[in-house]
């Protein structure tokens, strides 16, 4: 039985899972010991473990639902009723599945149907069918309704997960109550495509709602992004009912202004700007404020003001990174939740920096005050990622934490705020350079 | 610029120490939207607060009306009050005006509702 209580995401440092931040979300005053098989979508695939099926225990249905009503991620949650290699298998294990946890569900006066999940393969009408009557065996006492049952059972058969490589037979399967769907439906309703206002680095949907779920955003939470741009990230937000304001140091961004990323738009038209996104999608009520801003250069009152800081900085490349004053300093705020990481394809460097330049997780910013929780590695192209680190505040902060990130050798492969860019477009030349041709808007 | 985030912001200018709070001068327009009054954020936000700024802030704007100069005892259940205090936090919006740091007198645009926080290089 593949029961997989390991990380969600893959994540080197912490044991600590994503689900496990998400269900403390829910509340839960019974655990029952019902197995529940969550679908994942195969997409942010680094994100995640390596298998679309994951199998959980120790949770209630009220945990099962509350997590599906938030992740972006998984596509679907079953309560578990049997599984197996072959079907087979799958009889034996459902005959020994307590007839008293199916018949509540199975009553004469209910209606239900059947569902055929095939993963990686197509089947014909007909064999699903003959699959569909293989399962009579069971204590279906209820009448077939195609159209609006009150209890969907699922017959799911995996494939794999090589489309060149289809097995005759299932790796393995499983058969269940459906219980509920994820929040994918986001993802397309929140395209990026279709937002009011868009810039050049606006984080793509999925994205910004994975990461509202790392932060664990909550109704009534107030909500700061230093790096707003366009609101992407503040947009994900406030569709969790939090409050929430930004900062950037971008004037035209931050009014709406200038020239439009669009490709058929030259400027920016009157109702383009980061409340009009908020707008476009009923949220507008979440919004508190945004200014230009300095991120370095703290505007705030010291005191616990934020509930989460959610935000996407400037990886130079794109945008160049900018800042007000003195090019001098070195100091690089910790609250930075994407670290930049690549590796050199090119033969120039020298051995010394690339040994610098490779990811290490030396390299992840630290704050005393702050525990990792996750760091999800995201592949961009051959040579680029990123990493979405997550933190948890586990202590407010004295006069001495403030300096303690500047002695951390972390920060010395990073000699001034571009040398990403200036790494990332060095490499540029000897490749055809059709990677940065590409916006986040065709990533999706 | 809503009085909730006026509250939280504070002079940066190099050498202030008493860059707080920020006085609002020269507001030249003001709106008062309406905004769906949420009784839990409204009590959440309430201990995060400098009341006095609060108070003074809506002061400033001619926006105080009957706002007390210290908070309400056991504000949770009392909804009148709430709804005063979401008023002055969520729908008062400064759109034309500006900050002023108290220490330095330096001043900070609003336009469009938007603050102007960036700061010269030489004040840096």
């Amino acid at each position: 039985m593949r029961s997989l209580s390991g990380t969600l995401f893959h994540s080197s440092v912490s044991n600590r899972t994503y689900f496990e931040s998400a269900t403390n979300m829910a509340t839960s005053h019974s655990r029952s010991c019902l197995q529940y098989l969550l679908h994942l979508a195969q997409d942010n695939l680094d994100f995640r473990l390596p298998s679309p099926f994951w199998c959980l225990d120790g949770l209630s249905e009220e945990d099962v639902s509350s997590v599906m009503s938030r992740s972006v991620c998984a596509k679907s949650a079953f309560e578990l009723w049997g599984h197996g290699k072959t079907h087979s298998e799958l009889r034996t294990s459902l005959l020994s599945y307590p007839s008293e946890n199916m018949s509540p569900f199975m009553q004469k006066d209910s209606t239900y149907r059947i569902n055929v999940y095939t993963f990686n393969k197509t089947l014909e009408f007909a064999d699903r069918i003959k699959r569909i009557d293989a399962m009579e065996f069971l204590p279906f006492e209820g009448t077939v309704s195609l159209k609006s049952p009150q209890h969907c059972f699922c017959l799911l058969e995996d494939y794999g997960t090589d489309p060149n490589n289809i097995p005759e037979h299932p790796n393995y399967i499983y058969f269940g109550r459906w219980i509920a769907d994820g929040q994918r439906e986001l993802i397309r309703s929140h395209s990026v495509k279709n937002r009011h206002f868009i810039g050049n680095t606006s984080m793509e949907s999925g994205l910004s709602f994975i990461m509202a779920n790392h932060a664990k955003v909550s109704e009534n939470d107030l909500v700061f992004d230093p790096f707003v741009g366009t609101g992407s990230l503040l947009v994900a937000c406030s569709h969790f009912r939090a409050y929430v304001c930004g900062m950037d140091i971008d004037y035209n961004t931050i009014h709406g202004r200038g020239r439009s990323s669009r490709k058929d738009q030259k400027w920016r038209g009157p109702d383009e700007n980061i409340r009009a996104n908020l707008r476009q999608y009923g949220t507008e009520e979440m919004y508190v404020d945004v200014m230009v801003s300095d991120a370095s250069k703290p505007v705030w009152r010291k005191a616990a003001l934020f509930d989460a800081i959610i935000t996407d900085p400037p990886y130079g490349i794109r945008e160049s990174t900018r800042r007000t004053g003195s090019h001098k300093d070195v100091t690089r705020s910790p609250d930075v939740f994407y670290a930049e990481s690549h590796v050199p394809v090119s033969q120039a460097y020298h051995l010394s920096d690339i040994f610098t330049d490779l990811y290490s997780e030396e390299m992840v910013p630290l704050h005393p005050c702050l525990r990792l929780i996750s760091n999800c590695e995201q592949t961009l192209s051959s040579h680029t990622s990123r990493r979405l680190i997550t933190m948890e505040k586990i202590k407010n902060p004295e006069e001495l934490d403030s300096l303690a990130h500047l002695a951390d050798p972390c920060f010395s492969p990073y000699q001034g705020h571009n040398a990403f860019r200036e790494k990332y477009f060095s490499g540029q030349n000897k490749r055809c350079g059709k990677e940065d041709s590409k916006t986040v808007v065709n990533g999706e | 610029m809503k009085l909730l985030t006026h509250n939280m912001l504070t002079s940066h200018v190099k050498g202030v120490t008493k860059g707080y709070p920020l006085l609002i001068k020269q507001a030249t327009e003001v709106k008062v939207n309406e905004v769906d009054f949420n009784p839990q954020f409204v009590t959440r936000m309430i201990p995060k607060l400098e009341w006095s700024a609060l108070v003074h802030a809506a002061e400033e704007l001619g926006q105080r009306q009957d706002l007390p100069d210290e908070l309400v005892p056991e504000y949770e259940n009392n909804e009148e009050f709430l709804k005063k205090v979401h008023r002055v936090l969520l729908e008062v919006e400064v759109i034309e005006g500006c900050l002023r740091c108290p220490e330095s007198g330096r001043e900070f645009p609003i336009s469009r509702g938007i603050p102007n926080m960036l700061l010269n290089e030489d004040e840096v």
